[in-house]
């Protein structure tokens, strides 16, 4: 198990997001039990579990869908709880969604642009007066979100309405949209789901590059070879209880994460390995 | 004390008419989710058709018992009712019941708006006065001269109601259709995967929602001695009140908003006048004597805003407790 | 159609900018000009039929007012408002007290106004703070409450204390007042009878042009952008950080203010009012305007009112004499007629054009669309 960094939190390696504790329960179901995690800055960190392990809980407990029951997490320094989903993105958390949540009937250029809202001004005098400084932000705010359009690989589509785009591109185009918020760390729910090994291919390049240009990365994946080609250290979940967190290789060979996913029979086959 | 056991009985009588009401709305949303706006309109309808009928049979030359009148009037007006709530179904909600929940409450209201005026055409734009075929007799409660009475009107009005709530719990909760009710009002698509014909529950959901209303109808009728084409909106709003209050969605929901709501109203028409009477600051400012000593009665808030409190208690639930006093705490998760 | 072009075609006028977007713009443009000559010759044609019929296109240019404002809260922020017409008679109520000799204040129409869209703001704000929460239909109800409760406020404040004279209504009511120009008596210029309505349909008409530019304006904008990722999906708009509960809030009290400002107008053209112009069929009939016309469509929220305000009156003189010479006398009023007919026509257009008569294009894939590539579809339950 790894401990928190000692570094100070500006500097690469330090921890961006802090989780200590964190529990959330629904009726009878205990979803999250006491779960503490740290995610480093500049990392990519992946988030692995056997199906209805409290993946999606945790993002949606982080990102302020759910309030947790118990725990709390520190962000960039700062205390992150009771935050709703807005306030969360604004301080530089923003999401993807395993099931694709995009604005379907907005063109792919227009989804990109709203996720510039939280970093933009304009109000609703801006909007009826339409000053230079409004007519600026929206030049910019276009320019920008033709820019993530491109550098996501969906430029070509930017004026298509987003349920019309292959299914590979709305994943591309709902990474755009959070990475046009700005985000210090990029959540991604299950992005490679559903790809085949061409365009997960591809999408491990392009996170590679979003981590290079500065953004640290969460990562819930299913997709092994994916998890242990990119991502830098691993958080192990199993009906809510955090069962390892470290290096990837590492991880892949803890008996306790072989048994959550394969059942303990196998574990104890493998232990002679 | 007596001006507080006739606000109760008065209260009650109300509660049971809204009760009955309220659980037509509440059958529709519960297995559909669709606020049937239109219902207090086949409120109105079994009134208004009981109305012609029992006129008709009073005026005859050998004029039965006044009771079968009434009993007459509300047989025709059943079926009837149930005639127009399962055309509603068939023709405007059926069709939208994929669309955005918009589609089908504009619809509602447009029905709601259709019936209004055809029974301004076919019957009057007047109110129609219900002929007192059945003589109202009084029961004193206490001793007092003046005291607190209750009329056999009331008696019939809350045993009828009692007996139809009994027979609503009875059919949803010991019968196969009943079954199937619930089971599609918990999971449509299930449902019907289970050999649940979705269309026949529905259809005969907004049927007994109109055989229902239409004794809630006559019962107004009778009670308050007169019909008219509008006296749906302000009812079927009430009532739609009383059931969100409940709960909306629940039957025993439906039945404890309704009683309560028609005891809030009375028991408020009843005391809000001396509870906002000014007078009773009077020793506060000179002119407010002044004024008190010729009108004892400066009222801030008088009997007239009966109809408010059903509206405020409306808004009071949505915002504070919206999955009502019995429902299930719903949150609007997406 | 190639939106960064379009953008900054955008950028220098709503109109303008729309209209050049079309494939032939000299066309349209010319199309602008004749529009705009006939408008305001408009007035001295209909004075030629009687006076009355300016004032009911006057009547109809508030109407229009409505549904652009409810078409906001409606057609933009996708929230249901079945209340709206007690933004117009707060708005209406405030002009009257303040202008007439009901209190004997005489405050000028350019304090009032903005005065009256405040107040009517900050009751949208007070309703909208608790109830925007709630889900569709619910939402729908309690502001129909709302509007009946401010009726009926409105129609018993007159005791103990008189503030607004109950039933009976405010009268007297002041009219505009320009400089000299007194917006109730008739001026002879150039030749030309500018009688009381005719002044009221110029302001009126400019009014008109202001609000429409407004409307494109914040339709096409970061707050108009931020609506319509709310109607789309509200939990992934939270998501990207956009503060849904505010921004509805916004788009209520922008429609609350509009109303507002309508009321104040309406005040001065009637000269009276009383809570009988501001029951729940007006709400009703606002709703209609922006729903039959296309929501969030502005051309077709304005034909939606144009069609709606002056429907009746077409049938008013229509109706009797066709009666009257099918069946010898008149079975059915006209106002029922009409009543029934605004009954069949929501529900038909419901059952086979929900979108409107000029569907917007969003809300068109909206209404139809489906579940696609995984893709949320767009009909929200």
């Amino acid at each position: 198990m790894t401990t928190t960094s000692a570094l100070p939190a500006e500097s690469p390696g330090a921890s961006l997001l802090v989780g200590e504790g964190i529990s959330k329960r629904f009726g009878g179901v205990q979803a999250l039990a006491d779960v503490s995690f740290d995610i480093r800055r500049g990392e990519i960190y992946g988030l692995i579990g056997p199906n209805g392990a409290g993946k999606t809980t945790l993002f949606n407990v982080l990102t302020g869908i759910y309030a947790p029951d118990g725990g709390r997490f520190t962000f960039d320094g700062q205390p992150l709880g009771g935050q709703k989903p807005n306030d969360v993105a604004a301080r530089g958390i923003a999401r993807t969604f395993q099931n694709i949540r995009l604005f379907a009937n907005l063109s792919a250029l227009e989804n990109v642009m709203i996720g510039r809202h939280v970093r933009t001004r304009a109000g609703v005098f801006g909007a009826m007066l339409r000053n230079a400084r409004t007519l600026a932000e929206e030049r910019d705010i276009e320019r920008r979100s033709y820019e993530l359009l491109d550098y996501v690989g969906v430029a070509a589509r930017a004026n298509d309405l987003a349920r019309h785009l292959p299914y590979g591109d709305q994943r591309r185009l709902e990474i755009a949209r959070a990475l046009a918020t700005d985000p210090k760390l990029l959540a991604l729910d299950e992005p490679a789901a559903g790809m085949n090994a061409t365009e997960t291919a591809s999408l491990s390049k392009l996170l590679r590059a979003i981590r290079e240009g500065g953004t640290t990365i969460l990562l819930i994946e299913h997709d092994m070879k994916l998890v242990m080609s990119l991502c830098d250290r691993v958080l192990v979940l199993d009906y809510g209880k955090k069962i390892a967190e470290g290096v990837a290789a590492d991880v892949q060979k803890d008996p306790a994460v072989v048994a959550a996913y394969l059942g303990g029979d196998v574990a104890l086959h493998l232990k002679g390995t | 004390m007596d001006i507080f056991l006739q606000q109760l009985i008065n209260g009650l009588t109300l509660g049971s008419v809204y009760a009955i009401v309220a659980l037509g709305y509440t059958m529709v949303y519960g297995i559909i989710q669709l606020i049937n706006f239109a219902h207090g309109e086949v409120v109105m309808i079994g009134a208004m058709v009981a109305y012609s009928v029992i006129v008709a049979l009073a005026g005859a030359s050998a004029p039965l018992p006044p009771l079968a009148i009434v009993l007459l009037g509300a047989l025709v007006a059943v079926p009837v009712c149930m005639a127009v709530g399962f055309t509603l179904e068939r023709v405007a909600y059926r069709p939208l019941r994929k669309a955005p929940r918009l589609a089908p409450l504009i619809t509602a209201i447009g029905l709601s708006i259709i019936l209004q005026h055809l029974a301004m055409i076919i019957w009057s734009r007047n109110p129609l006065p219900y002929p007192q075929v059945v003589q109202s007799v009084s029961y004193h409660i206490t001793d007092t001269p003046n005291g607190a009475t209750i009329t056999n009107v009331q008696i019939a009005i809350i045993v009828v109601s009692v007996a139809m709530m009994a027979g609503l719990t009875a059919l949803v909760y010991r019968t196969k259709l009943g079954i199937a009710m619930r089971a599609t009002a918990q999971n449509q698509a299930v449902a019907g995967l289970m050999g649940i014909d979705i269309n026949r529950v529905i259809a005969l959901t907004f049927v007994i929602a109109g055989g229902l209303g239409s004794v809630a109808g006559v019962m107004v009728g009778s009670y308050y001695g007169v019909a008219h084409y509008q006296m749906g909106f302000l009812l079927g709003l009430k009532a739609f009140s009383a059931a969100v209050l409940g709960g909306i969605g629940n039957l025993a929901g439906a039945m404890l908003g309704g009683i309560l709501l028609g005891l809030i109203e009375a028991l408020g028409a009843g005391y809000v006048g001396d509870f906002t009477n000014l007078c009773h600051l009077a020793s506060w400012s000179d002119a407010l004597a002044k004024r008190c000593e010729t009108d004892p009665n400066v009222v801030l808030f008088g009997s007239n805003y009966q109809d408010v409190f059903a509206f405020i208690v409306l808004i009071l639930v949505l915002v504070f407790r919206p999955s009502g006093l019995l429902g299930e705490r719903v949150s609007d998760r997406a | 159609m190639d939106r960064a072009s379009d953008a900054s075609l955008k950028s220098y006028a709503g109109v303008g900018g729309f209209v050049a977007s079309r494939r032939h713009p000299a066309f349209a443009w010319i199309g602008v000009i004749l529009v705009a000559l006939a408008l305001i010759a408009l007035p001295f044609a209909l004075a030629t039929i009687g006076t009355a019929w300016v004032r009911i296109t006057n009547l109809a240019i508030l109407f229009v007012f409505l549904a652009l404002g409810l078409n906001i809260v409606v057609g933009f922020a996708g929230l249901l408002d079945l209340g709206y017409i007690a933004f117009y008679a707060v708005g209406a109520y405030v002009y009257a007290l303040l202008a007439s000799p009901h209190f004997n204040l005489h405050l000028p129409f350019w304090a009032i106004l903005p005065l009256g869209a405040a107040v009517a703001c900050m009751f949208g704000v007070l309703l909208g703070a608790p109830t925007l929460k709630l889900r569709g239909d619910y939402l729908a109800i309690v502001t129909l409450g709302f509007g009946e409760i401010i009726r009926i406020f409105l129609n018993n404040l007159s005791q103990p204390v008189n503030i607004t004279n109950g039933p009976q209504g405010v009268t007297l009511i002041d009219p505009f007042r320009i400089g000299t120009i007194n917006f109730r008596n008739t001026d002879t210029f150039a030749g030309l009878a500018f009688t009381g309505p005719i002044k009221y349909y110029y302001l009126l008409l400019v009014v008109l042009v202001v609000v429409i530019v407004i409307n494109l304006r914040l339709q096409d904008s970061r707050i108009g952008r931020a609506w319509e990722a709310i109607r789309e999906d509200e939990v992934a708009a939270r998501a990207m950080g956009i503060n849904t509960r505010n921004m509805k809030l916004l788009a209520f009290a922008m429609g609350a203010s509009f109303g507002g400002i309508a009321g104040g107008m309406f005040s001065a053209m009637q000269g009276f009012i009383s809570p009988e112009s501001f029951i729940l069929v007006e709400s009703i009939m606002v709703l209609a305007m922006v729903v039959l016309g296309g929501m969030g469509n502005i051309w077709g929220v304005i034909l939606g009112a144009l069609l709606l305000s002056f429907a009746p009156e077409v049938l008013r003189y229509t109706v009797e004499p066709v009666q009257r010479a099918m069946f010898g006398r008149m079975l059915v009023e006209p106002e029922v007629i009409r009543m029934l007919l605004f009954g069949f026509a929501l529900v038909l257009m419901m059952l086979f054009r929900p979108a409107g008569i000029l569907p917007s294009a969003t809300r068109k894939r909206e209404l139809e669309g489906g579940r696609t590539n995984g893709v949320q579809g767009a009909a929200p339950r």
